[in-house]
C-alpha cells in the first residue's frame, strides 16, 4: 500500500481517493486544527502565508483587505469543510476534487511557515533527532499526497 | 473662477493631463516565487484561473522560480485585483503594481 498512488484521474475531473484508513485519520484531525487557529489565533504569523498582502501602499492594501478578507476566509474555510465530510469517500467529484487542493495547499503553506521552510530543506531525509522532525514529516506527506493530486487533476496534454 | 459654475462642470472641463494617464495605465498582476508552492501546483493554478496552455504556464512558473517574480496578467485596476485576489485564494503569493 505504500507506494500506490493516493490520488486517481476517474474522468471529467473526478478523481478517485485510495487513502488507507490511518491517513485518512490524519486528513479528518488537520482541518479542524487549521479552522481554530483561524478562528482564535487569526494574527498568528503562520496564518500569513494564507493572506498576503496585494498593494504596496498601505492605503490600497487597507481597502483591498477590508473587500477581500472575510471572502478568502470564508473560502478556505469551506475547503477545511469538504476534506472533513469527504474525508472516508472513495470518489471526489471535480468541485470535492479542488477544495482538496485548496485545503491541502492551506495546510502545507501553513506548516511550511511554522516550519521555516526553505528550497532546499528536503533534499535530504528529515533527521529523526530533529524536534521538528514529526512536523516535517507531515510536511513532507502532504506534499506528496498534493503532488499526486494535481497530477489527477492537470488537464489533458 | 465664476461662480455659476458647479463642481461637476468644472470637473468635465479639466484640460486631460497627467491625472489621465494615470488612471490609463495597466495595473500588472505579479507572482512571487516561494520555498512552499509546488511547481506543478502553480503551473495548475496559472492555466486553471488564466486559460493559458500547459507550456505558457510553464515558462511563467519557471520565470517566478529562478528569477523570484513574473508577470502573469494585467488590466485595469478593478481586473487586476480580481486576479490577485484568485491567486491569494489559491495559495500563491501575488502583489499588484501600476506599470
Amino acid at each position: 500500500m505504500p507506494g500506490r498512488r493516493r490520488f486517481e484521474r476517474a474522468g471529467r475531473g473526478e478523481v478517485r481517493l485510495r487513502l488507507p484508513r490511518t491517513e485518512r485519520a490524519v486528513l479528518r484531525s488537520l482541518p479542524a486544527e487549521l479552522r481554530s487557529l483561524l478562528a482564535d489565533e487569526p494574527e498568528d504569523p503562520t496564518l500569513e502565508r494564507l493572506f498576503p498582502p496585494a498593494y504596496e501602499d498601505a492605503e490600497d492594501e487597507s481597502e483591498y483587505r477590508k473587500l477581500m478578507h472575510d471572502e478568502l476566509l470564508d473560502g478556505r474555510r469551506r475547503a477545511l469543510a469538504v476534506v472533513e465530510e469527504t474525508v472516508e469517500h472513495d470518489r471526489l467529484s471535480a468541485e470535492q476534487a479542488q477544495a482538496w487542493l485548496t485545503a491541502l495547499n492551506d495546510l502545507r503553506l501553513v506548516l511550511g511557515t511554522r516550519l521555516g521552510v526553505t528550497e532546499e530543506m528536503f533534499l535530504e531525509a528529515v533527521d529523526p533527532r530533529d524536534p521538528r522532525a514529526p512536523e516535517m514529516a507531515l510536511y513532507v506527506y502532504l506534499s506528496w499526497l498534493q503532488e499526486q493530486l494535481v497530477e489527477a487533476l492537470e488537464p489533458g496534454p | 473662477m465664476p461662480a455659476t459654475l458647479t463642481p461637476a462642470e468644472v470637473e468635465v472641463e479639466a484640460p486631460r493631463g497627467a491625472e489621465e494617464r494615470e488612471v490609463d495605465r495597466p495595473w500588472i498582476v505579479v507572482v512571487w516565487n516561494d520555498p512552499i508552492n509546488l511547481m506543478s501546483y502553480v503551473t495548475l493554478v496559472l492555466q486553471k484561473l488564466f486559460g493559458y496552455d500547459k507550456a505558457k504556464a510553464t515558462r511563467l512558473m519557471l520565470q517566478v522560480h529562478h528569477e523570484g517574480k513574473a508577470a502573469v496578467s494585467s488590466g485595469t485596476r478593478e481586473k487586476a485585483e480580481y486576479d490577485v485576489a484568485r491567486l491569494h485564494a489559491h495559495g500563491l503569493w501575488a502583489t499588484m503594481r501600476q506599470d
